[in-house]
């Protein structure tokens, strides 16, 4: 490991910043936990602890994304852990977990301690691997799913992502598996015959016009139903990644009212980019699953405000330049979104007077983290938790710039965009790891702060 | 016009100007030397991403006529397993310094995405199941020949409207020459979202050929691929042929002067029987005819000087 995860940051303590959105309150960290609230951190603070201007920001609780691709191993053109890691921390997240469609395929704990190896020695955030749930994510048999649960990177969240599991023998048997250890499934819903590999365009008048292979949202919805059923019957814990359709927050809906242990989550491209950017045929707005009509858009960041939808998960899908310049059923699916996912909640979320930072923290964090059991992360900004921490800056306007980006890949659709509030800087474990846009190590030797 | 990409980008005015030019470029076709010094000195590839006969040749020759250089090339679909984008396999013709690229392609969009990527003029030679948008102004100026003024005609389009650019360019084409319009087929070889694109556009919709043919004026079928079967679109090209084919029966079905179009190729006994492809109203023939003074006039619109010409 560096010298920047061993060495031990100086107590801090962060003054005026709004906590949670829910008042002014002084916080010092000391030893990489939250050491004092309130009073108690100025009279406690030592002495040499550096004092951190909060005035007009707001503090959260470390950022979890639920979903990235870091493409190491195997495409470290596109991304690797490092600087999928910087990325992260820039965008105000100091957890994330790193999904399975990697080359080799996180399918056995070989691949997984060594992601998560990388992540440690990166240092930025710490990096959870997703294992499998079936071999190669060929669908057919089991992964080595316990033995990555018990391996050094203690997996706990297992996903195809990028195919779906469509068997209903197999989604069955894996959600019963992982109940042993108190795992989750993650499942990308899409019925590959309703929706094949060709399909790239919300199923609609618009693919109609354009010509595209459509993805209707029912491809989506008979599999969040199927799947809501198997955990009722297994009593087994599902999660539904990307949900993009209105039919899809019914079903959970739903499901939740009777007590189904279902969790969800939606990126915030679903919540604000809609099919019709798709009219120019430009790849950079190829996503899968597809960007949908306002109305299911809406219906979103309705069931994200209400609690149906449990999480914002970036999926963060970092791809090389050639890999998108071609037509657009040829590209490749995917999007960046560590940097601009905080931006694109506040914006869409709270300026909109939808929710209160409080409700960001449990959306981006506390709940992210408790679905994939991450002990150690979205604790809150409570005495004695472990110093992950991110300040927001609520108010700062600014327009996305794709070449300002940490990520080694550029497919960006927010280039060009204005969003309103920014992350100002990000602490993992009472080390500054991020401030604004620039990371520790990379950018800078030691951030000011 | 720089390019030709969709109908939707022309304006009515556009449209018949295009097909008056065509006009006086049919004749050229008539004479004994069919050479035109227009387009001399200018470079024209014909970049074919997918295989075609009569749209490349009709294109070549359109050229040719015109005295334009012009230059075949063909290519695979996609070179994404040459690890070579598209954008630079375009680039690398464009940088040759060609003046026009025709492009063919089997993906949707590629040939907007390339006039973005290109400094040229390019037109849309047919891309994937989006547009052929040159088929579509052949199409209305075989019409109009046959029928005057399109302004209140009723043209019937039938068959598998799912995976046809010709249908979207047409559809496009002829409403904005005045035609009503009426699109024909089974619900599973119907475009995605056509109820709320047939109220926005305002066109008509039918599972009933029976019930459409006594009041068309034109009745476009299109080929029906039997590979379509396979993926369920319909049972057997028996059951197709009976329900949504041209057949005898559905001739005397048609008013004395309405005429029958097919972009080709023909399925003969699916989609149009004999009798029908045969028929003196038919002008599946004319069409291909018209194809080359059309495109002559396309080419003429985008590269002999600036705008249209006026």
């Amino acid at each position: 490991m560096t010298a920047r995860t061993t060495s031990t940051p100086p107590p801090v303590l962060v003054q005026g910043a709004d906590v949670l959105g829910q008042g002014v309150q002084d916080v010092l960290v000391a030893d990489g936990r939250v050491a004092a609230l309130g009073a108690d951190a100025t009279a406690q603070a030592p002495r040499g602890t550096q004092r951190m201007h909060g005035d007009g920001l707001v503090l959260l609780p470390g950022l979890v994304d639920l979903h990235t691709h870091l493409r190491e191993p195997g495409r470290e053109d596109a991304e690797t852990v490092e600087t999928g890691s910087r990325a992260a921390a820039a965008g105000g997240f100091t957890a994330v977990l790193a999904m399975a469609n990697t080359d080799p395929v996180t399918d056995n704990a070989e691949v997984a301690e060594r992601v998560h190896d990388l992540g440690r020695r990166a240092g930025y955030v710490d990096v959870h691997p997703v294992g499998a749930v079936s071999k190669g994510l060929a669908g057919e048999e089991l992964a080595e799913i316990g033995l990555m649960a018990r391996s050094r990177a203690r997996v706990r969240v297992f996903s195809d992502d990028g195919r779906c599991v469509h068997d209903a023998r197999l989604m069955r048997r894996a959600l019963e598996y992982v109940k042993t250890f108190d795992g989750v499934v993650s499942q990308h819903s899409q019925d590959p015959r309703l929706a094949g590999a060709g399909a790239c365009c919300h199923e609609g008048e618009l693919s109609g016009r354009l010509g595209l292979p459509g993805w209707p949202a029912v491809a989506e919805e008979t599999v969040v139903a199927r799947d809501v059923m198997l955990a009722r019957h297994t009593g087994s814990r599902v999660h539904v990644a990307h949900v993009s359709t209105a039919g899809s927050v019914e079903v959970i809906r739903w499901a939740k009212a009777r007590g189904i242990d279902v969790t969800a989550e939606v990126t915030p491209h679903h919540l604000m980019l809609t099919e019709d950017l798709l009219a120019g045929y430009d790849p950079v707005y190829k996503v899968n699953p597809p960007l949908r009509p306002t109305e299911d858009a809406e219906a979103l960041r309705e069931a994200l405000a209400d609690g149906t939808i449990d999480v914002v998960a970036t999926d963060h899908a970092p791809h090389v330049r050639q890999d998108k310049e071609h037509a657009f059923v040829d590209a490749a699916f995917g999007m960046l979104g560590l940097e601009t996912a905080l931006p694109v909640v506040s914006t869409v979320m709270v300026r909109s007077g939808r929710m209160g930072w409080a409700d960001v923290a449990r959306v981006m964090s506390t709940s992210p983290a408790r679905i994939a059991r991450l002990g150690t992360q979205g604790q809150g900004v409570v005495v004695g938790a472990p110093a992950n921490l991110t300040l927001v800056d609520p108010t700062r306007e600014h327009t996305v710039d794709a070449a300002l980006s940490q990520s080694l890949s550029r497919n960006n659709p927010w280039h060009g965009r204005e969003l309103v509030g920014a992350v100002h800087l990000t602490m993992l474990r009472g080390r500054v790891t991020a401030r604004e846009g620039l990371v520790w190590g990379a950018d800078e030797e030691e951030l000011e702060l | 016009m720089k390019h030709l990409l969709s109908i939707a980008d022309l304006s009515r005015e556009e449209i018949l100007s295009v097909l008056d030019t065509a006009v006086s470029m049919h004749e050229v076709q008539h004479r004994d030397v069919k050479k035109l010094p227009t387009l001399r000195g200018r470079t024209i590839i014909n970049f074919f991403f997918e295989d075609s006969t009569r749209t490349r040749s009709s294109f070549e020759i359109a050229g040719k006529w015109l005295s334009a250089d012009t230059i075949n090339l063909t290519g695979k679909g996609t070179s994404v397993s040459k690890g070579e984008s598209l954008r630079d396999t375009v680039l690398t013709i464009g940088a040759m310094g060609v003046d026009m690229m025709v492009v063919r392609h089997p993906a949707s969009g590629a040939p907007a995405q390339i006039a973005d990527w290109v400094g040229c003029s390019v037109v849309n030679a047919g891309d994937g199941t989006h547009e052929h948008p040159s088929q579509a102004l052949l199409d209305a100026y075989t019409l109009r020949r046959a029928l005057g003024d399109l302004e209140g005609r009723h043209v019937a389009i039938v068959g598998d409207l799912t995976h046809s650019r010709v249908l979207r360019s047409n559809l496009l084409c002829l409403q904005r020459l005045g035609a009503r319009v009426t699109l024909v087929a089974p619900p599973t070889l119907m475009p995605s979202g056509i109820a709320a694109w047939s109220g926005a556009d305002g066109f008509a919709t039918s599972y009933d050929l029976d019930e459409v043919l006594p009041t068309v004026d034109a009745v476009m079928m299109l080929r029906v691929q039997r590979e379509r079967m396979s993926g369920g679109y319909f049972p057997t090209a028996k059951e197709y042929a009976v329900t949504y084919g041209l057949t005898p029966r559905r001739l005397g079905l048609l008013q004395d002067h309405a005429v029958i179009c097919h972009p080709g190729p023909m399925n003969r006994g699916l989609e149009i029987s004999a009798d029908a492809a045969d028929a003196a109203r038919s002008l599946v023939l004319d069409q291909v005819s018209a194809g080359v003074a059309v495109r002559m006039s396309i080419l003429y619109h985008l590269l002999a000087g600036e705008g249209s010409q006026e």
